[in-house]
């Protein structure tokens, strides 16, 4: 009861940085959230201070030090921690500037993709009529496409490379943030305070993007998070057969295709980097729980 | 008495909803052709390009083989070419292949299906199962064990996945083949050859079904977590039916609904996870076919697969539309009504 007091009294203030505790109360409620925050804070400095941290240069090729294996396996050598690849590069930098792709692959792909969605979903929630089922079929039909299949099509339309896989996963994402924004959006233009905004004399323009969309954020935070660890799998799929990151790229998907070959022997190649893209996703994921948590209100235990 | 009036109607039900969604399914593959034809059309070099990059060739060849593969006409002629002769069934011809696009689709097709059934089949059952066990008992140690767990399956990447367990059960135990789907030139027949094939399927089969699995695992939890808030539930307590009771046939069930939905919606989804699956394990499944088409830019072939899985997904999801107006009425009736 008193709990269900405080946190009436903690949404009714208006202040941001009051919002701010209450989310952070519901954040760090669940353990998982925060380990994955601490954990995802970690590969952010990794990424940016890759060339400083990483011991060798992530393209450079040691002729005398092909395939060495981990240091703790009989034969590793001290200056190659993870060992090794194929053509002598070390495994522990290629890794380390792994970080920096897949990040950015994230990084890029959730923004292309909420933003073209939001923009498409809300005009059509807001306008509703033509607009809105002419938005709506062409993303029914990118939904209805397996996401892979497309991204490997468009890829072949576009040449294969890392930023042309970019592009086709943000347009394969985007049909869910339209639908979501249009949901929300179609349940908030009624609302009073939307009246209230059209009565004082806003235009459509300041009605969608200032009045609704910033009450509509909730949902289309926790699809980002979603995204920005699917974006990461998907690059790395399209990197393994070939459509993405072109080697030598150090990309974690790009160098699961070129280990291939060494899967009955060396393990540590085919290994190492699939390792790398399960705990970047699985922070990622965990964090995404727990924004779940804090901002979705049906979900909050009061 | 009055159930076969009641069946007759769930039957016209059923009836209506397979006439209006057949009919709204024909402009959805029709943009889908057109679409993609256009886009192909758009990208830079054509499959002559691809034949002559790798077999060499010079500029009176090349122009030669426009001709012949009927390359040299103007796009619209084509599209028009192409939908006429669509009409027909024929999906074109395959000049990676040298044979009709319809044959070669066909021939992978039952690959990729039998792939996709069988994951689609463990994944369901299995993620079901669990999320049952976990969502029996929100907040018990089982439940935080089996959560964490399937988060972390969520976050494998599919081809790792099939990578070790290859590396597992193939190079290092020596219990499950390679790859391929049959051994080549056995000679087998009959149920020799079904378990022949059954074995070269169980890996892709686990690692295309152990990704999906996490997911209605997942969802079975969350749904189930609902339901347990309800007062339906709560009052069934009060009755003092059995636990175990409560949970199958009152929470589960009810958690059951979207999970299916979802099934649908998969599909769509596994479909793609099947392409790098059976790439792996060398599948010469619809997925490989795709991966093949873009690399020799045989459009036509890349169109008919377009159009095959955009099909299919449409079927798979209109499956689901009429099982799920099937297991809740209130679907069915506003669907009808609609």
């Amino acid at each position: 009861m008193s709990q269900a007091a405080a946190t009436s009294a903690v949404s009714t203030d208006p202040s941001r940085r009051a919002r701010l505790a209450e989310f952070w109360y519901y954040f760090s409620e669940n353990r998982g959230a925060v380990i994955g925050l601490v954990f995802f804070i970690f590969l952010v400095l990794l990424a940016i201070f890759a060339p400083l941290i990483a011991p060798h240069d992530p393209t450079q090729q040691y002729r005398d030090a092909v395939l060495v294996p981990p240091v703790w396996q009989e034969g590793g050598r001290a200056d190659f921690l993870l060992g090794t690849d194929a053509v002598g590069r070390d495994m522990l930098s290629r890794l380390i500037f792994g970080t920096q792709f897949s990040l950015f692959v994230g990084v890029i792909v959730t923004t292309l993709s909420l933003v073209v969605g939001v923009v498409f979903g809300v005009i059509a929630g807001y306008f509703r009529g033509w607009v809105d089922t002419a938005i709506m079929r062409v993303m029914d039909i990118i939904l209805a496409f397996p996401s892979l299949l497309l991204a490997l099509v468009l890829v072949a339309i576009l040449g294969p490379g890392l930023v042309n896989a970019m592009i086709a996963i943000s347009l394969v994402y985007q049909p869910h943030f339209v639908r979501l924004a249009r949901a929300a959006v179609m349940s908030e233009k009624t609302r009073d305070y939307v009246v209230a905004a059209k009565v004082a004399g806003a235009g459509h323009a300041r009605l969608m993007f200032k009045t609704i969309l910033p009450n509509c954020m909730a949902p289309l935070i926790v699809q980002a998070t979603l995204s920005f660890s699917s974006a990461i799998l998907d690059a790395a799929a399209l990197g393994f057969l070939g459509m993405g990151a072109q080697p030598p790229t150090p990309e974690w998907g790009t160098m699961l295709a070129e280990a291939r070959e060494f899967i009955q022997s060396k393990w540590w190649v085919v290994t190492l980097p699939g390792v790398a893209i399960l705990i970047t996703v699985l922070a990622i994921n965990l964090m995404g729980d727990g924004l779940r948590d804090a901002l979705d209100p049906k979900l909050k235990r009061s | 008495m009055h159930a076969p009036i009641r069946g007759n109607a769930s039957m016209n039900r059923t009836f209506r909803l397979l006439k209006r969604r057949l009919v709204g399914a024909i402009p959805v593959l029709l943009i889908v052709v057109i679409g993609s034809f256009l886009l192909l059309e758009a990208a830079p070099g054509d499959a002559v390009d691809a034949y002559v990059a790798s077999v060499g060739g010079d500029a009176g060849m090349i122009e030669a083989l426009r001709q012949g593969w009927g390359l040299d006409a103007s796009p619209m002629t084509r599209l028009a070419a192409y939908l006429w002769a669509l009409l027909h069934l024929d999906l074109g011809h395959s000049v990676a292949f040298s044979r009709p696009v319809r044959d070669v689709v066909l021939e992978r097709l039952p690959n990729t299906l039998l792939l996709m059934g069988a994951a689609t089949a463990l994944s369901f059952a299995l993620g079901t199962a669990l999320g049952i066990v976990a969502g029996a008992r929100p907040g018990s140690a089982r439940d935080r064990a089996l959560s964490i767990g399937s988060l972390a399956l969520y976050a494998v990447p599919g081809f790792w996945l099939a990578l070790v367990l290859t590396i597992v059960f193939s190079v290092e135990l020596r219990w499950l083949p390679l790859s391929g789907m049959e051994t080549i030139a056995s000679g087998k027949v009959g149920f020799a050859r079904a378990l022949d094939v059954a074995r070269h399927m169980v890996l892709p089969v686990t690692s295309l079904g152990l990704i999906y699995l996490a997911l209605y695992l997942r969802m079975m939890r969350a749904g189930m977590a609902e339901v347990w808030r309800m007062d339906f539930t709560r009052a069934a307590r009060a009755r003092g039916i059995g636990r175990r009771r409560i949970v199958l046939s009152h929470v589960a069930r009810n958690a059951l609904l979207p999970l299916v939905t979802m099934l649908g919606l998969q599909s769509a989804q596994m479909l793609g996870g099947s392409v790098v699956i059976e790439s792996v394990f060398s599948v010469p499944g619809l997925g490989r076919l795709a991966q093949e088409a873009v690399g020799s830019r045989d459009t036509p072939l890349l169109i008919g697969i377009i159009l095959v899985s955009a099909a299919l997904v449409i079927v798979i999801n209109l499956l689901v539309d009429i099982a799920y107006a099937a297991l809740d009425p209130r679907v069915g009736a506003s669907e009808a009504s609609a």
